[in-house]
């Protein structure tokens, strides 16, 4: 199969994103005229127009829901991606959301009476800081101890959890004591609105410019270059390229879960304003589906946040507006990650079977095929 | 000879989408003998075989075994009616025992004793000696290969079909197991060998099929043809020179500068066994350095030391700052088979690259270098993958002696492995000329004949240390078993 080359030519770049993108119209067409209609007996019209209404009716649904709920897929969804490109599988997004939006709500609440600026800038980095200081225990793991990163970074998300169960109800529980959650945070440190008058925070500015720096990274840098060679072939690296992939493993580890305690910090900061245990309803979850819908390349990833993001939005309207119980929707959705799955396996079927090169040596290309 | 052929292929077609692989080859193996099958690499040979023992379906043609019609839907189907056939690339579970992997495959209950008793017995009967109570995956590569054949024995396989057998052998292996084939086809079998080595076949073959572009262009006994006619066949037009001039090897003084150092180097493998113990050489510009050993003799690690890919248990070791290193494996350790043509010649150096990727001098370069060494491909964009095995070895190669100033130092293991005929005779003649530009060229080559072919100096690994021999297949030969 083609891995997610870092450069190729326009056309096959948009033959890569169009072909997808059509499937998944399809496949989320037929999955709301099925399951509505024929399962549930609803009025597929009023089902669609709801979903529509809801993700990118009106220029309101676009950005206060849409928008705002694909900032922190997008951001989960390039840590996954980061990771997996460097052939580092963490699938502890989810905990890392967590532990960075806990780092963030404390220095908030800490330092509510500096400047704002100061405030909201120490939270995110702390955020950051978080999420990599979760992920740095998988990363030592298996650098050190060949831990499986799937099944500690999976583990670590079920600490982290907890953590923030105990931390609500403990050290960091609203001033009364009454709910699980922590204090409010105070206005002005909540992040400024992008648009007046929505609910489009500056997050999502910030998802859209670690997405372009994450892509140019990865393109036109040596260090990104080393990553995606990395995740491409290890062995190729270590002894063609001379790089030590167990390093830049490591860091990419790293990277990776401050990206994804950045998306927890922004949570707190620009929508939720509080710490508390359901603060992410499996964003970290769902980011493994928008990086892989995304074919692990970030700008890519972006807009397959803001599909699942139109998608979530889309799902809560017709929960409202057209009476859909929401375990429908939670079916459709499986069904969109089975399409994006059949998808790719027919791909990569098309890829293993490459066409013949010009000018190359047939008998010997066949010998390699049919040897062994 | 009355019995019917042991096997006979009429006709086989097979095509692979727009290629056709095979048209209309034949082949017809007598009961009693060996027979040798002939050809560049993508002759078919391979194709021919697999479709023989099951594993893929002819488009058009004709399978007898021992006389009776076959139409092997499957390789189970193959063994059940007598054929037995050893994969160049061993088809062992490395896990489980010698016993259990003559077992598997078979029906029914398992039963260890049972198992043992089986291995202890064709042991016996065939003069293979292996334990069975080896965990597989611990045998030196002979013994995998001698469990090979003793499990087409124990599926009561009489006619065996060898895919290349002797390339991982060491000589002394490889004329063992030539002798048995000789004796298993004495004794009532017989043995279909496929190979590219002349050699080889005139040494044990009864009869000869050479094919050349899917098609059989000869068959007969092996007595009645010359290695010209073999040759001839095999290429299809008589070659040039036979051997192409080198440049006096063997006589150059080593007169150059002197470009790596090693004293009492000891060197060990990935489970940290001392392989080579106080290696002490230097080596010079301007010369070719062979080194010879029989698998597992410690050259594997000694070429990583010396290209600066492995660090020495102990010892001073003064390299070059440029080294270039083709590894054998190379779609494992030298390309990234999805990555562009370009990606993969920016590969080198990729370690110590600071900032930005300047891709369009890259590019550029690749274009460049796939000029200068003929690596055939539309454009520097498609993948390394999609290249034929050639054309990936000439990339890695290109890529390797390139540099401003070129590289002091080049090592290469197996250099020529798995290319056709013309393929290697390309990237021997460009290790030639780099050693006549100046660089130092360490190599080593499973088959002792590659490396003497281009050697200005031999060394041998035996028994943990390096000694130099003369650049002579004799005395390497004995060097490299330890006679004196």
């Amino acid at each position: 199969m083609r891995g997610p080359a870092g450069r190729r030519s326009p056309v096959h770049e948009l033959a890569a994103t169009v072909v997808p993108a059509l499937a998944l119209l399809v496949v989320l067409v037929v999955a709301i005229l099925v399951i509505t209609s024929l399962a549930g007996g609803y009025d597929a019209v009023a089902v669609m127009r709801a979903f529509w209404r809801g993700s990118f009716g009106s220029s309101d649904a676009l950005l206060s829901s849409t928008l705002v709920r694909a900032t922190p897929l997008i951001l989960a969804g390039l840590a996954v991606a980061f990771a997996f490109r460097a052939g580092i599988l963490n699938i502890g997004a989810e905990g890392q959301i967590l532990a960075g939006a806990a780092a963030a709500t404390t220095v908030a609440l800490t330092l509510a009476d500096r400047p704002a600026a100061l405030v909201i800038t120490a939270a995110l980095v702390a955020g950051a800081a978080g999420g990599a200081a979760w992920a740095l225990l998988p990363a030592i793991l298996l650098r050190w101890f060949g831990v499986l990163d799937v099944i500690s970074t999976i583990m670590m998300n079920f600490v982290a959890l907890h953590g923030v169960g105990y931390l609500v109800r403990g050290p960091l529980q609203e001033v009364l004591g009454i709910y699980p959650q922590s204090s409010t945070l105070p206005d002005a440190v909540h992040l400024p609105m992008m648009v007046p008058g929505t609910r489009l925070h500056l997050g999502f500015a910030l998802a859209l410019v670690v997405s372009i720096a994450l892509a140019v990274i990865l393109r036109s840098t040596a260090a990104g270059f080393r990553i995606r060679v990395t995740g491409e072939n290890p062995f190729a690296a270590r002894i063609a390229g001379g790089i030590d992939v167990q390093r830049t493993g490591m860091r990419v580890f790293l990277m990776s879960g401050a990206i994804a305690g950045l998306a927890g910090a922004i949570e707190v900061l620009g929508v939720t304003f509080a710490l508390y245990e359901n603060l992410s309803p499996g964003f970290g979850y769902t980011a493994i589906a928008v990086a892989l819908l995304g074919a692990l390349d970030p700008v890519r990833v972006m807009l397959s946040g803001i599909f699942f993001g139109a998608l979530e939005a889309g799902a809560g309207a017709m929960q409202r507006d057209a009476g859909v119980p929401s375990v429908l929707v939670s079916v459709i959705q499986a069904m969109i990650i089975l399409g994006l799955l059949a998808t790719a396996w027919w791909r990569a079927k098309r890829a293993a079977a490459p066409p013949p090169v010009p000018g190359a040596s047939e008998g010997e290309r066949l010998d390699e095929a049919t040897a062994g | 000879m009355n019995a019917p052929p042991a096997l006979t292929l009429e006709h086989i077609t097979k095509s692979f989408g727009p290629v056709r692989a095979l048209a209309s080859a034949s082949l017809e193996v007598r009961r009693g003998t060996v027979h040798a099958v002939l050809g560049e690499n993508g002759a078919g040979k391979s194709t021919l075989m697999r479709i023989a023992f099951g594993l893929l379906r002819p488009d058009a043609g004709r399978i007898r075994v021992d006389g009776v019609m076959r139409d092997h839907a499957s390789s189970a189907a193959a063994i059940r009616s007598g054929l037995g056939m050893v994969h160049q690339h061993f088809t062992l579970v490395p896990t489980m025992t010698v016993a259990e992997n003559v077992a598997l495959g078979g029906r029914g209950r398992f039963d260890m004793r049972a198992a043992r008793r089986i291995v202890d017995q064709l042991t016996l009967d065939t003069g293979l000696v292996l334990d069975p109570g080896a965990l597989a995956g611990a045998l030196p590569v002979g013994a995998q290969q001698r469990l090979e054949i003793l499990k087409a024995l124990a599926h009561r396989a009489h006619t065996l079909i060898l895919d290349e057998p002797t390339a991982v052998l060491s000589p002394v292996e490889a004329d063992e197991l030539l002798a048995w084939l000789r004796r298993f086809a004495d004794n009532g079998g017989a043995a279909v060998l496929i190979t590219h080595k002349l050699r080889e076949a005139s040494a044990i073959a009864d009869d000869v099929t050479v094919l050349r572009h899917g098609r059989t262009v000869l068959t007969g006994a092996i007595a009645s043809l010359t290695e010209p006619m073999l040759v001839h066949a095999m290429l299809g037009a008589p070659p040039e020179s036979d051997v192409p001039e080198r440049a006096a090897s063997g006589t150059r003084p080593a007169s150059g500068d002197i470009v790596l150092r090693a004293d009492g180097v000891t060197v060990s493998d990935d489970r940290g066994v001392p392989r080579l113990r106080d290696v002490t050489l230097e080596l010079h510009r301007g010369e070719i350095v062979g080194i010879a050993g029989v698998e597992g003799a410690g050259q594997r690690e000694l070429l990583r030391a010396l290209a600066g890919r492995l660090v020495p248990r102990s010892g001073a070791l003064r390299l070059p700052s440029h080294i270039g290193f083709v590894p054998g494996e190379r779609q494992r350790d030298a390309l990234a088979l999805d990555m562009s043509l370009s990606e993969n010649v920016a590969l080198r150096g990729a370690g110590a690259r600071r900032g930005w990727m300047r891709w369009r001098a890259i590019d550029a370069r690749t274009r460049q270098l796939m000029k200068r060494f003929d690596v055939r491909a539309g454009s520097e964009t498609q993948s390394a993958r999609s290249l034929s095995g050639g054309n990936q070895q000439r990339l890695v190669l290109a890529r390797e002696l390139d540099g401003d100033p070129p590289p002091g130092l080049l090592v290469a293991e197996n250099p020529v492995r798995g290319l056709d005929v013309r393929a290697m005779e390309d990237v021997l003649q460009r290790l030639l000329a780099a050693r006549d530009a100046g660089m130092c060229i360490v190599t080593h080559a499973s088959d002792l004949d590659e490396v003497l072919a281009i050697a200005d100096r031999l060394f041998v690994c035996f028994d943990g240390r390096l000694t130099e021999t003369a650049v002579d297949r004799e005395a390497a030969g004995r060097a490299m078993v330890g006679a004196t």
